[in-house]
Order: structure tokens, then C-alpha cells, then sequence
């Protein structure tokens, strides 16, 4: 690796924690983040010349907190900037905050980063994109991208929910442990939005948005190494490994959508699913269920099955029942009618969804799985009707012309009956 | 004389590595690890996953203790390892509790495999004390 590419990992990797400091000495985003940005500034020139340091996180702090200082003194004073000399002479200053760091101190200041990013003002989208440059640091240009949107636009975005954040009141003191798991709770919901931008895309843009997947996976490594005994943020690591390890075989060369049923497993990354696996070992032995873990658990017994007929549809049915108890749904119900089709047959699974009629009524996935309920029963008629509305709610080419080839089999089952 | 290569570097740069740039490093090492492999030089080879997915059994305590995350203290030292074949995390935790009651003091850390090389016989070779 080159020095360049080597210090942009460093400084990559650093971040959260250093910025997540240089918040809780300025109490000011912007300061922050200015701070961090000059402290990488110098680290480009020291760095390469006086090797890495011990602990780049710790380095950026000092210097980014120096820098700012300076900044502040230089406004007032209109004074020139430090020698290099002082800068980077940092041996003895950098060991006690080093030790400083490796406590509690460190875990907050990251988990406040990403908290101040989920306020609850902020409208979702904008969220994600705060965390991503904020958190992650990428480029208002690559969150653009991400998005589909123009940079331009994409800078405004980012601009009016720092400013909202500004107004906000930031809690600042450390957190009790209410405080904390509600703020893990929201880390790991915007976390898990980060990964449902990129996981939802298809076509052209499935490329670029994969990124997004990586970059929420990196966070819920992240947060889980702050937590390494919270069950859910286990259970969201794995959800997010799992899901992601079919990321090869769930679209096809244009980038349409492939069903479960249809991938191509040796496709799938065994890497993934092996730590996915592990994590939710890990994450059972606390008996504490949460939605994450249940949902992790539900991809596992998919990525067990080597074939679709494999599958653990009673297994996945017993989840879902669970999931239905954490966070009742009826998206979560439909889901599980689902796995009841496959483990018990359509016609227990169809009364199960009855009464999502009236909730689910716009939903493309209600009239699909409905049709095909009523398909396997034989009640033709009722099932092209379901079908229609499906294919009148489809948000996507692929999940129309599932439907349509549904309707291709009807007509032509309807075509052999008359003949006969 | 058999010795073990310990391999450690920064986790959290390696599992952001991108599929290319991982497969880039693997296949200049396979490049290496096959010469050695066609030597007969080459034992086991394998990768660890992150630490994050790791289970530590602290021994020094009468239960010992189970902890997640890695092992994290450094006043002990890497004295040896053991590859076990294992249905469950339980499984191996129970492992760990039997060497634990036959050896206490210090800790297991039990850490998934991530992948695993069994690479050419060298059982054979000269080691301090064979069994």
C-alpha cells in the first residue's frame, strides 16, 4: 500500500472517534469537523515524514484541538499560524490521552456522533445522509451519487439538517444507561437505514448504492466493538451480513431483482454468512430476543439451506411468530403467512392474511402473495383478480412482470381446461 | 524446528477492504503460500474473523467468566492455540471450560475461523518436545 493510500485508511478509520472528541470539547459540529479536517491536513505532511504515530485517533485530537484553538486565537489576534515543529513533536502529550480514550469517554463520544445524526427533527433521508458524511466522511459528491440526486442538491440537504441540529439540543454529559440503550436503539435504526438505501436498489444504481451497504456494515462493526455485549447490535451485524452475502446472486445482469427461490446459492459469500452465524450464536447465549436478532435469525435459515427446498419454513414460521410479538406488523404477519404456505399449505396461510385486507390494501406484496395463494387453491378466478391489483401497485419492472408471469399461467391453464 | 507466523494488522482497515482489494491480497499470498506449499513447508494457514465476533473465557475465576469480545488484557501473553471442530459457540465455550478446569489461570479466547488451509503434513518435523 502506498503512504497515501495507507494515512487515507488511517484517517478513515480514526474518524468517528476523533471527531467524536472534538465534539465534546467545542460542543460545535462545525468546529468539529473543521478541527478533524485540519488535523488530517497536517497528518498528510507529518505522517509520511515522521512515520505513523502510536495512535492516530489520539494524534488527530491533539491536533485538531490545537488547530482549532489556534483558529480561534487567529481570528481575535490575526496572529500567524504554529511552527510544524510544535505540531508534530507529540510523543509525551499524545500517552496520557491515549489512556484517556480507551475508556468510557470514547464509547459515548462515538455513540453521540452518531446519535446527533438520528435526531428525531431530521427526516429520515436526511439522516442517513448526515451520518454518512459526517460519520463515515464521505464526500458530499459520493453521498450525491449514492442518492441519485445533484451534489448541489445533496450539499442543501446536508446543510438544513446540520442546521436543525444546531438548534437541537445536544445532550452533552454522559449518558445513564436508559439514555444509552436509547441511544443504541436509534444508532442501530439509522444504521439499518444506511443499509436498506444501498440493499434497495436496483438496476444501474445497485452498483454505486452497494457502497452503502459496506459503509453500514463497517458502522454496526463499529458500534458493536464500542458494545461488544449489547445482543441486538449483534443481531443487527448479523442481520446486515446476511443479508448482504447474497448480494452477487440477488440481482440478475440487468440488474433486476432475483427471488429467493431463484438464486444461484454457490453464489452466495460464505465469509458472510459464516460471521453472521457466529454473531447470532453469540447473541442467543444472552436471552434477551430483540427484532434484529429474530430477523437475523430468519436470514440464517435461509443461508442454511443449500437448496430452496431445504428451508426451514417452520423454523421461519416460529420466528416470525416472534417477530410478530416484538414489533406486531402486518407486513411481519404477511411475511409469516408465507412461511406457513410453504410449511402448512395455502389455505391456513390465506386466513392468515385475510384480515390484512383493510391495513395492506396498497401494497404490491399483499395482492402478489394473495394471488398466489389462491392460485395453488385452485380459485383461478379470484386469483387473476388478486394478481391485477398486484401488478396496479408494482413499483418496479421486475415485480410487475413477476406478476404478469403468474397471470401467463393462468391464462394458459384456463386455455388447456376449455380445449379439453 | 516448526514455528508459527502470527499475522496482526489493523482490523478495522482489513474488513473495509472492498471484495477486489481483499482478493487482490489473497492472490498475493497464495502466490507465496503455494511455493511453500510445493516445499512442504507450508502446515495450516487460516483467517481469523473479526474480533467482534470473538467470545473471551476468562479463567482465572472459579467459575470462569464469559465475556464477549476479544481478549484484551496485556499482562498475559499468546502462549498456544487449539482448532477445534465445533455445532455451536456452547459447544466450544464448553470446550474451553474443560481445559479451563484441567489448566486455570489466564484466558481463552474463542474466535471463529474465517477460513482454513490444512496445507502439507509437517508433523513429522523436529519440534522441542514431541508428544
Amino acid at each position: 500500500m502506498t503512504d497515501l493510500a495507507w494515512i487515507d485508511t488511517a484517517l478513515t478509520s480514526a474518524r468517528p472517534q476523533a471527531i467524536g472528541a472534538l465534539l465534546r470539547y467545542f460542543r460545535d459540529l462545525d468546529i468539529a469537523e473543521e478541527a478533524f479536517q485540519d488535523a488530517c491536513l497536517r497528518a498528510l505532511k507529518s505522517w509520511p515524514q515522521n512515520g505513523p504515530p502510536r495512535d492516530p485517533a489520539a494524534w488527530l485530537i491533539m491536533v485538531g484541538r490545537n488547530a482549532a484553538i489556534d483558529g480561534v486565537r487567529r481570528r481575535s489576534r490575526q496572529e500567524a499560524l504554529p511552527d510544524e515543529d510544535q505540531i508534530s513533536d507529540l510523543e509525551d502529550v499524545e500517552a496520557p490521552l491515549a489512556e484517556r480514550l480507551d475508556g468510557s469517554h470514547y464509547r459515548d463520544d462515538v455513540l453521540r456522533l452518531m446519535f446527533i445524526c438520528c435526531h428525531p427533527q431530521v427526516p429520515a433521508t436526511q439522516q442517513i445522509a448526515l451520518a454518512l458524511r459526517i460519520v463515515s466522511g464521505l464526500s458530499v459528491k459520493q453521498i450525491a451519487r449514492a442518492f441519485l440526486v445533484g451534489e448541489a442538491a445533496m450539499e442543501q440537504r446536508i446543510t438544513r439538517a446540520k442546521a436543525r441540529i444546531a438548534r437541537a439540543e445536544v445532550p452533552f454529559e454522559a449518558p445513564g444507561p436508559v439514555e444509552r440503550a436509547e441511544r443504541l436503539a436509534a444508532v442501530a435504526a439509522m444504521i439499518y437505514l444506511v443499509f436498506n438505501e444501498g440493499y434497495s436498489a436496483t438496476g444501474d444504481a445497485a452498483v454505486v448504492r452497494a457502497r452503502l451497504c459496506d459503509e453500514a456494515i463497517r458502522l454496526a462493526r463499529l458500534l458493536l466493538r464500542l458494545f461488544p455485549a449489547e445482543p441486538e447490535i449483534m443481531g443487527l451485524l448479523a442481520l446486515l451480513l446476511l443479508q448482504h452475502s447474497r448480494a452477487a446472486a440477488r440481482l440478475d445482469a440487468e440488474g433486476a431483482i432475483v427471488l429467493l427461490d431463484d438464486q444461484d446459492r454457490s453464489r452466495w459469500d460464505r465469509a458472510m454468512i459464516g460471521e453472521g452465524l457466529a454473531l447470532i450464536d453469540k447473541a442467543m447465549r444472552h436471552r434477551r430476543p430483540g427484532a434484529y436478532q429474530v430477523q437475523a435469525a430468519i436470514a440464517a435459515l435461509h443461508a442454511r439451506a443449500a437448496r430452496p427446498e431445504d428451508t426451514d419454513w417452520r423454523g421461519i414460521d416460529r420466528l416470525y411468530a416472534a417477530l410478530e410479538r416484538l414489533q406486531p406488523s402486518p407486513v411481519v404477519t404477511l411475511n409469516r403467512a408465507v412461511a406457513v404456505s410453504k410449511a402448512s399449505g395455502p389455505a391456513e396461510a390465506l386466513e392468515m392474511i385475510e384480515p390484512l385486507a383493510a391495513p395492506l390494501a396498497g401494497y404490491f406484496h399483499f395482492h402478489g402473495v394473495r394471488g398466489a395463494l389462491l392460485m395453488q387453491l385452485g380459485r383461478h378466478e379470484e386469483a387473476r383478480v388478486a394478481f391485477g391489483e398486484a401488478i396496479a401497485r408494482a413499483h418496479t419492472a421486475a415485480e410487475a412482470a413477476h406478476i404478469r408471469m403468474h397471470l401467463d399461467r393462468l391464462a394458459r391453464e384456463a386455455a388447456v381446461s376449455a380445449a379439453e | 524446528m516448526l514455528y508459527a507466523l502470527l499475522c496482526y494488522n489493523d482490523e478495522d482497515m482489513v474488513f473495509s477492504w472492498t471484495r477486489e482489494e481483499d482478493d487482490a491480497v489473497m492472490a498475493r499470498l497464495e502466490a507465496v503460500h503455494g511455493r511453500w506449499h510445493e516445499q512442504g513447508k507450508l502446515g495450516p494457514a487460516l483467517r481469523l474473523m473479526p474480533t467482534t465476533a470473538a467470545t473471551t473465557v476468562r479463567k482465572d475465576s472459579d467459575p470462569p467468566i464469559v465475556l464477549d469480545g476479544p481478549f484484551a488484557e496485556t499482562k498475559e501473553q499468546l502462549l498456544g492455540f487449539y482448532i477445534v471442530d465445533c455445532g455451536s459457540l456452547e459447544e466450544a465455550l464448553g470446550m474451553a471450560r474443560e481445559l479451563a478446569a484441567a489448566n486455570p489461570g489466564g484466558a481463552y479466547e474463542i474466535r471463529p475461523l474465517r477460513l482454513f488451509r490444512p496445507g502439507a503434513d509437517v508433523s513429522t518435523r523436529e519440534v522441542a518436545v514431541s508428544p
